[in-house]
């Protein structure tokens, strides 16, 4: 294939990934944006106003950077993981298969997809957030590189999820019992310093609480981590992810007989 | 002339240990229409699944138009489309954009994957069609949008999975008549089917494959030129209790009470005929019992087992 039919293969399945899920925007635009706009009313303006401040900052604010990379995190995975495998559930990927659409093309276009709901879905609830709170950007590189890379690296992990997922109910295992705990105690609601030194040392290995608090540095200044060092971990995942990914495709883990 | 499609030696054991196919040498013409022909469980499917790249082989060598799978997948691949034998698109998406999602893949432009779809989708009858859900097409439809999907970056060599299956028999007409336009205006086409008379109708080289080997592989012509015996089977003017004597030929009664006549090569029916009027019994009808290539298939098929090609 040309680099020009190779570009137009990634897009189609760029286009046919937001096609998808704004199709479906009940289910994947609208979801996010109620749960976010509960939880900023109910612990920013509610609970928050009692706790005070955190870091410096109102709790509402606070907040919000880790609330906004939560909706990024589980929308970029679940784009991916339900949209793979419905496509293996139907038999549709057979379509890719039988192309000459190379294995690391069919990879990107669909990692650019969960990006574009990632990103998207973080879009919608930046704008929500504003309703309640004033964001004020420290440093915009460094948001746009850690939402964009932390909205990769969990597109990759939900293609793998796919790979390996034989049924509907092995799509949600990852998501509940990892995903959502590991995002709840990243740092999304409180600053680890407030944990006894035991809890705080137990929270750095958590992957996620590095890309909140880059996040977090992004937007107010204030993190518990050291951001280049999160941005590292980050490039770091993505990268042994990668080669996972397209080992797998290129054994047809899943996908060919 | 390079083949369109050349295969040597193919074998595929799958995880569990079956050996489905069993070392498989297979060529097919540019320009052929070709049958592949076997029972439920034989090796087609899994044959054209690694031509596909839908089954990963074992062994052996693939090549689309001298294209190597193992070497040169891409280009092998840009040749080929693929109508499976089971439904495999997105129910839920639109029939045009089904299409010409599937020309994207083959880096397609838009805008002439759009006037590709249009085409094909109009020339299968499906233009009417095209913004309804995958789901809502009849059977029929969703066979035709199929062959729509595998046409429309326009492959040099369509494969076509038990196409007609489940079709009614005005469809599998029309759609045997859109196949045979597209072999006339070049597109080498392989099938697979459990309609033999499909075969017959369409196809002018044929291989049987049973249990993971290659039987026959031979044209049509010369393949029925070694069917040695035809069954005939005859309504009389008469309710016959039991299978009258005619010399030279081997009959039996069927359970409804007509005669079967087995004819052998050089017989001719005229004496099947003489033979019956000394008994003075009218022929009212006579039609096969199953079509040429339906006996010949059987007969290879069941000879392939009494050989204990099985324990193999």
């Amino acid at each position: 294939m040309t680099p020009y039919a190779i570009f137009t293969a990634f897009q189609t399945i760029v286009v046919r990934e937001i096609r998808r899920f704004t199709r479906i925007w009940p289910q994947t635009l609208l979801p996010p944006a109620v749960t976010m706009t509960l939880y900023f009313i109910i612990f920013g303006n509610l609970i928050g106003s009692r706790i005070g401040q955190m870091d410096g900052f109102d709790y509402m604010s606070f907040i919000v950077p880790g609330l906004i990379m939560m909706s990024v995190i589980t929308s970029s995975y679940a784009n991916v993981v339900s949209s793979f495998f419905s496509m293996k559930f139907q038999r549709s990927i057979e379509e890719l298969l039988v192309s000459p659409v190379p294995n690391w093309v069919i990879l990107a276009g669909y990692v650019a997809g969960g990006m574009a709901r990632g990103l998207g879905v973080g879009f919608i609830v930046t704008l929500l957030s504003l309703a309640f709170t004033q964001l004020q950007i420290h440093n915009l590189p460094v948001v746009i590189l850690t939402v964009c890379l932390t909205s990769a690296l969990f597109s990759l992990g939900g293609f793998i999820n796919a790979m390996l997922a034989t049924k509907f109910d092995d799509i949600s295992i990852v998501p509940t019992f990892i995903l959502t705990p590991l995002t709840y105690l990243g740092g999304v609601f409180y600053s680890i310093q407030l944990l006894p030194e035991f809890w705080q040392g137990v929270s750095m290995i958590n992957p996620i609480l590095y890309m909140v608090n880059a996040f977090r540095y992004g937007i107010l200044g204030v993190s518990d981590v050291n951001v280049w060092i999160a941005l590292g971990m980050v490039l770091f995942f993505i990268t042994v992810l990668v080669v996972v990914c397209l080992r797998m495709l290129q054994r047809g883990k899943g996908i060919r007989h | 002339m390079t083949n369109a499609l050349h295969i040597e030696g193919l074998v595929k054991t799958y995880g569990d240990g079956m050996h489905a196919l069993k070392g498989i040498d297979l060529t097919v013409a540019q320009g052929d229409f070709f049958a592949l022909l076997g029972p439920n469980g034989a090796g087609k499917s899994t044959t054209l699944g690694i031509v596909c790249s839908l089954v990963n082989k074992t062994s052996g060598i693939v090549r689309v138009f001298g294209h190597d799978i193992d070497t040169d997948l891409s280009a092998a691949k840009l040749n080929l489309g693929v109508v499976p034998q089971e439904f495999n698109f997105n129910q839920f998406e639109k029939v045009f954009d089904i299409v010409t999602t599937q020309a994207g893949y083959y880096g397609i432009p838009i805008k002439r994957a759009r006037a590709s779809a249009e085409h094909y989708l109009r020339k299968l009858g499906l233009w009417a069609k095209r913004d309804s859900p995958a789901r809502m097409l009849s059977g029929g439809m969703k066979r035709r949008l199929m062959i729509a999907r595998a046409l429309v970056h326009e492959p040099r060599l369509l494969i076509l999975d038990e196409p007609t299956a489940g079709v009614d028999i005005e469809l599998r007409r029309s759609m045997w008549s859109f196949l045979e336009e597209m072999n006339r205006q070049g597109t080498t086409i392989i099938l697979t089917t459990h309609y033999l008379e499909e075969a017959e109708a369409l196809c002018r080289n044929i291989a049987i494959i049973d249990q993971g080997l290659i039987l026959k592989h031979t044209s049509k012509k010369e393949l029925l030129q070694q069917l040695h015996v035809e069954t005939f089977v005859l309504d009389t003017d008469q309710a016959l209790t039991a299978p009258p004597v005619l010399n030279g030929f081997t009959t039996h009664l069927t359970d409804e009470g007509a005669l079967e006549v087995e004819v052998e090569k050089g017989q001719g029916l005229n004496e099947v005929f003489a033979e019956l009027n000394r008994h003075g019994i009218k022929v009212m009808s006579m039609r096969t019992k199953a079509n040429r290539l339906e006996e010949l298939f059987l007969r290879l098929v069941e000879e392939n087992a009494d050989s204990g090609a099985v324990l193999q």
